[in-house]
């Protein structure tokens, strides 16, 4: 191998070794003590971010097989630095569990298909990077050993997983048929529109709206996050669900962009669809796992609004909410996942009066939700007026008009926890808790990142400088 | 003048006050900022007149444009004319007094001046914006901070009104939002550029078509903070839940907002939406004049009262920009700030009332006067002010509305114009029973006798208020020249489409 080489792969190489360099300290089967390795996996996934930061080229390798770019790098580095406040954010639950190694063993697996994935340049390998991540994902999700609803999503979500798979498989060989070749290059000179071409595009769509949990395929979500353990649901909200929007924005901007006159519909109606029925069902959750859950269904659909712009500042707007997202959905999920570590209370009444005893984490979790309902100055607000202004520029203002209602609607269930934390009060108030230093960083970064990240212009148009466009 | 100090200000105090360690600290270094910023205002002021006597005949003074996201050719741009100058007095008047009156607020006070300071930041922002972006991110930013203020701090159905006054609110800055956003892919012609900066798109053409589209979402958005009918619901439950210094700030200046709003984004760069939903408009803020004044005389809340009353007062706002004539226009300006001080003063006046009898009902206030010399005489003045009596600012306005008003001809226009003057009957109404009922007479409840009267400081915040309007009531020609050129330059650009 080239210098070349191990340099374009050098994201892919760095999080291979750690995942080796735990396995060995697995196989050595010497007793470590639990916050000795999470300290030291967490140095780990910072070095691993930090290198990740060099600047870089564009290359193709294995012939088409790989791609990479800068926008690449940077959406591998946003992936990075989700993975390592998820990991920050975990470290008060994994502190008493026994597989720590594995655990992340699995995690970094999966961010090593996701890596595959969103660098693909093949259909190949992008089902084989989608793979890579699903089955660790599955492990993942019921790694609250003891409990029953975890190996009840973990059940749940391994199903509609290979289903999913299953259609964007038939999906890829019926693409296959239609234009004789795997390479995304190649197919997209090769697609007329015509009718079954479209027709293997609707499975490959649907196995996309699958991951991405956009409705009527989203009845996996609420169940598989509420019952996979926290740390565990903000990964998959968040990292999951990112890197599967990268490629899909990915496959309809450049592989698909000749059906673009028809997916456009598709996209918007499937858009609406999730956006409303995410708000709708996320309206009357009382558990606050189950809230997030159909909120970040919502979320996709505001997503796919960005996405419907078909321009580059479409999708800009979408990466650029993705980062945003990482930080607002990350601090909402970390304060939960805090909480429900330390005193396994995860409903929106066990939150009434949390601000009189804990006003840090009071203000983390206000600060997110603000940012997820896109209230200024938080860096949502920023997100979600790209997005839209993104999707508006097709003029269709009646599907903008939707959205904007949208938002409205989404503000009334974040103000309910808004207003159970700092309005409330309960008979039994939960306790002053202290927070360790690795979560208390996590929540630092996540603030940090909500109030810069929209006040300082320069990162959007970072984005907008390596983003190809339609 | 560099204008961002005066939404650094705020944000630079409130940043001090979280460092602050007692009531004391909190409190003064609240005063001390507010202070400041309305030394500033008053400096900007001068500067004003200073570059307008030297010959300055630009349209914004003070300029400062910063590139905020190039790629959608979003600025960070702020400049002040007169019209903006005079709400930035308001606001800073009606901040400093509402941080008076809020002296021992309690619990949670960091919080509260917190929260007062980044509300003020807010509007000080939306004042000043020439880029549309600006103005919409400073106009949702005070949204959140009114619904904790509301909720925490407020009395009654705190939450309920907390949740109502934030989701209307919302619904606003969306609509809005629509209408931003199909101004804007509109702007730059055939492959221009697209633009959200203020004064540019003034200089474009917009096509009739697409004001005709998109003028009702902006009108009705930022209607919907001034209380349009028939959005109007959420200004009685919402000031009449949140505290004191909440309910001066939402009736004095975010209500102000949207009426700014309208006149500056929606009449100013859709004139000829403008002209044709005129009449609607016209209907709309009668029956808001109308309606408002009838509710208002049936509430036996002080609160209620003023807040349906604030309903009414503001539908003349909206009758001046809707009558689309240079002294309507300017009187609405006017009514803005007149209504701000004065509705300021008022909540104020009932905030203090409330504090010490723990009732804002009128049948068991009474013989206030006799307890409270220098609250009740606070209560009059507002409340003289708010029916319009000449000397008081509240006259000024109204009178140049109706004038205004006069100048369009139609049946229509005049019929409108009756119905609002005759509005002010019923103001004189209710206001003279709630004063007869709860300051004059007799002491009825005898537990109030041993109360005190107001404190320095609320004593402060009354003067400094009664000081606004009496000085527009007395001397209103300082306050119309300093909007003459403004509204001038709306009537311009809007009378081609006339």
């Amino acid at each position: 191998m080239g210098v070349d080489i191990i340099f374009s792969l050098r994201q892919e190489l760095i999080v291979a070794a750690i995942i080796f360099l735990l396995l060995f300290m697995k196989i050595r089967s010497a007793v470590y003590g639990t916050e000795g390795v999470l300290h030291f996996i967490n140095l780990l996934l910072l070095v691993n971010l930090v290198l990740g930061l060099f600047a870089s080229g564009d290359a193709t390798l294995f012939s088409g097989m790989f791609h990479t770019s800068r926008l690449i790098v940077l959406e591998k580095n946003m992936l990075n630095l989700a993975t390592l406040i998820v990991s920050l954010q975990a470290y008060s639950w994994l502190k008493d569990h026994r597989q720590v190694l594995e655990f992340y063993m699995l995690l970094l697996a999966t961010l090593l298909g996701f890596f595959f994935m969103i660098s693909a340049g093949n259909l190949l390998m992008f089902y084989l990077g989608l793979e890579l991540s699903t089955i660790p994902l599955t492990a993942l999700s019921s790694f609250d050993l003891e409990k029953r609803r975890s190996s009840e999503a973990a059940m749940k979500f391994i199903l509609s997983s290979a289903f999913s798979s299953a259609l964007l498989l038939f999906g890829i060989s019926l693409l296959y048929g239609a234009t004789g070749t795997l390479d995304f290059a190649t197919i997209a000179g090769r697609l007329d529109g015509s009718a079954f071409q479209f027709f293997a595009f609707i499975f490959i769509l649907s196995g996309f709206a699958f991951k991405i949990s956009a409705v009527p395929f989203h009845l996996w979500t609420a169940d598989v996050y509420e019952g996979s353990p926290v740390s565990v649901t903000a990964y998959l909200s968040v990292v999951s669900k990112g890197a599967v929007f990268f490629i899909f924005i990915l496959a309809l901007y450049t592989v698909f962009k000749p059906l673009a006159g028809s997916w456009y519909k598709i996209i918007v109606l499937l858009s609406v669809l999730t956006m409303v029925t995410g708000n709708l069902f996320a309206l009357r959750q009382d558990g606050l796992k189950r809230l997030l859950a159909f909120s970040s269904i919502a979320q996709s659909g505001f997503i796919l609004a960005g996405i419907t712009g078909s321009s580059r500042g479409g999708e800009a707007s979408v990466i650029y909410f993705i980062l945003v997202y990482i930080f607002s959905n990350l601090g909402a999920f970390g304060v939960v996942s805090f909480i429900s570590a330390q005193t396994g209370r995860e409903s929106i009444n066990d939150y009434k009066g949390l601000y009189a005893t804990n006003p840090l984490l009071s203000w983390v979790m206000a600060i997110s939700l603000f940012s997820l309902a896109g209230i200024p100055p938080t860096a949502g607000f920023f997100g979600k007026f790209f997005l839209l202004m993104a999707g508006a520029g097709k003029g269709n203002f009646v599907f903008i008009g939707i959205a904007a209602l949208n938002m409205v609607v989404s503000l009334y269930y974040y103000l309910r926890v808004i207003k159970a934390i700092f309005m409330d009060s309960q008979p039994e108030p939960m306790g002053r808790l202290k927070i360790p230093l690795l979560p208390k960083i996590a929540f630092l970064v996540c603030v940090a990142g909500i109030v810069m990240t929209g006040l300082v212009g320069g990162i959007y148009d970072y984005i907008y400088s390596l983003s190809i466009g339609f | 003048m560099n204008l961002s100090l005066l939404v650094l200000v705020p944000l630079i105090t409130a940043v001090a006050v979280v460092f602050c360690k007692g009531l004391n600290g909190i409190r003064w270094v609240s005063l001390v900022g507010a202070t400041v910023q309305l030394l500033l205002s008053f400096g900007l002021l001068a500067l004003y007149w200073k570059e307008r006597a030297a010959g300055n005949g630009a349209a914004f003074l003070f300029e400062y444009r910063h590139a905020w996201f190039p790629s959608w050719n979003i600025w960070y741009h702020v400049g002040v004319d007169g019209i903006s100058i005079a709400m930035i007095l308001l606001t800073a008047f009606v901040m400093e007094a509402a941080i008076l009156v809020s002296w021992a607020i309690k619990p949670m006070s960091k919080e509260f001046f917190i929260l007062l300071h980044f509300l003020s930041a807010g509007a000080y922002g939306f004042f000043l914006s020439l880029d549309l972006f600006t103005l919409f991110f400073f106009l949702e930013v005070s949204v959140v901070p009114k619904f904790l203020l509301i909720g925490v701090w407020g009395s009654g159905r705190k939450e309920y009104s907390a949740m109502k006054l934030a989701l209307m609110l919302m619904g606003g800055s969306a609509l809005v939002f629509v209408g931003l956003l199909g101004l804007y892919y509109n702007t730059g012609g055939a492959g221009g550029t697209h633009s959200f900066d203020l004064m540019s798109i003034a200089q474009m053409h917009i096509p009739v078509e697409v004001q005709r589209q998109f003028f009702p979402f902006l009108f009705v958005g930022f209607g919907i903070f001034t209380a349009l009918f028939p959005f109007h619901t959420w200004v009685p439950d919402g000031h009449s839940s949140a505290p004191t210094a909440a309910s001066m700030f939402l009736a004095g200046i975010s209500m102000k907002l949207g009426g700014y709003g309208c006149l500056r984004v929606a009449v100013f760069l859709m004139p000829e939406g403008a002209r044709e939903y005129s009449p609607i408009i016209i209907l709309l803020a009668t029956i808001a004049i109308v309606y408002g004044a009838f509710a208002t005389m049936m509430q036996k809340d002080l609160k209620y009262i003023n807040a349906y009353s604030s309903v009414s007062h503001c539908g003349f706002i909206l009758l001046g920009i809707g009558m689309l004539t240079r002294t309507a226009i300017a009187g609405a300006v006017m009514q803005m700030i007149s209504h701000g001080l004065m509705t300021a003063l008022f909540f104020a006046a009932i905030g203090m009332i409330y504090d010490r009898t723990h009732t804002r009902l009128v049948q068991q206030l009474g013989g206030l006067l006799k307890i409270m010399p220098f609250i009740s005489t606070v209560f009059v003045v507002a409340g003289l002010c708010s029916l319009g009596l000449p000397g008081l600012s509240g006259f000024v306005a109204e009178i140049t509305v109706f004038m205004g008003s006069w100048e369009r001809a139609g049946e229509m226009y005049r019929l409108a114009t009756i119905l609002a003057c005759a509005s002010i009957v019923i103001t004189a109404v209710y206001i003279l029973r709630a004063t007869g009922q709860a300051i004059m007479g007799p002491v009825k409840d005898t537990s109030f006798n041993g109360l005190a009267d107001a404190t320095w400081n609320e004593k402060l915040a009354g003067i400094l208020l009664g000081i606004g309007i009496i000085a527009i009531g007395v001397a209103p020609f300082w306050l119309s020249e300093l909007l003459g050129p403004g509204v001038s330059a709306i009537m311009d650009h809007t009378g081609k489409a006339l």
